[in-house]
């Protein structure tokens, strides 16, 4: 399935049974999920729903950290 | 801990807040940090590096158990774009301060202060620590104390600027009249700076220009720490009055050893 993450269009594999959750696509990404924050076409996904939330085809995904500024 | 200021909930040792960006390099960063005295960080929201894994990030630098962390809401104009970033800011999980910035000019980066006020009475209901970086108008201060502010946060001068406190008076009339704690923020370019800022009676400073891009931002940061307790503890010792005009001696008036007796009259026709 296709997926806007940061700005960018990629493509993901759909797995064979249930869905692609955040949890599998931070997996995919190799991304732990600490000290991040998860939003989905504008709304925030809370960490405790990251390996039910699943994703659809077209998603705009912004995975967020923090970085230097004052 | 020794608690020299609070603002909300949260207690600080270091009345200076320090930023993390533009640092020529995380390792210098990490040492001008430690060399502040500070215990609170400034950050930004921002995407995560997807394409190079092998890149460093900030967190990996900065101890979460010895800075409390500070997010900011840099770069955002609108009130939207502030409050959906402050709530992914505590969603990272490492804090509910925010640094509440509503920009209003791109050039000068001073804020939007109706989109602030706002901004600060939104994130005030959900629950956040608002810390907004504001001018140095008494109105608008007491506004966003009203409006639930933490603390409030009056530029001494632009973000960068290095000008230091272009208006102490507007400043010292903010401090006289708000309750919530006056943090001095942006425009700090060196040590004296923040002693002016401290002498008026802020409670503190937050910089991060004027460390990060000093030619030696470790031992700046050691002088700015050393100015910061000078400038408060000059401020707790009550300083002398100014006078204009006149002058008063610090050594005694009454005849001495060293002051002359009155000239003598010439008295004429004396033989």
């Amino acid at each position: 399935m296709r997926l806007f993450i940061n700005g960018n269009q990629k493509e993901f594999p759909e797995p064979s049974s249930g869905g692609l959750t955040v949890k599998s696509l931070l997996n995919a990404l190799k991304l732990k999920p600490e000290a991040m924050a998860f939003e989905l076409n504008l709304e925030i996904v809370p960490k405790k729903d990251y390996d039910s939330r699943l994703l659809k085809e077209g998603d705009k995904i912004e995975i967020i950290s923090f970085v230097g500024g004052g | 801990m020794n608690c020299e200021l609070k603002i909300g909930k949260y207690e600080f040792k270091s009345r200076m807040f320090v930023g993390t960006g533009k640092y020529s390099s995380f390792g210098i960063m990490k040492e001008a940090l430690e060399s502040s005295g500070t215990d609170c960080v400034t950050v930004a929201v921002r995407r995560v590096n997807l394409t190079d894994k092998t890149k460093e990030s900030l967190l990996d630098y900065i101890d979460p158990k010895r800075y409390k962390i500070l997010p900011n809401t840099a770069g955002c104009y609108t009130v939207d774009e502030a409050i959906r970033t402050a709530r992914l800011a505590r969603e990272v999980g490492l804090s509910d301060m925010i640094k509440l910035e509503v920009i209003g000019d791109e050039k000068t980066l001073y804020p939007d202060l109706n989109g602030l006020i706002e901004a600060t009475k939104a994130l005030v209901k959900e629950g956040f620590t608002v810390l907004p970086y504001t001018s140095d108008d008494l109105v608008t201060a007491l506004r966003l104390e009203d409006a639930g502010a933490a603390c409030v946060m009056p530029l001494g001068a632009p973000i960068g600027s290095g000008l230091g406190i272009t208006s102490p008076m507007n400043i010292q009339i903010i401090i006289s009249r708000l309750k919530v704690p006056v943090i001095v923020d942006a425009g700090v370019g060196t040590a004296s700076d923040i002693a002016v800022a401290m002498e008026l009676g802020a409670d503190g400073v937050l910089l991060n220009t004027g460390i990060a891009l000093a030619k030696d931002p470790v031992n700046m940061a050691k002088a700015m720490r050393l100015a910061c307790e000078a400038g408060r503890l000059a401020y707790l010792s009550g300083r002398i009055a100014k006078k204009y005009f006149v002058a008063e001696p610090s050594s005694p008036l009454e005849a001495g050893l060293l002051r002359p007796a009155p000239m003598p009259q010439i008295i004429k026709n004396k033989k």
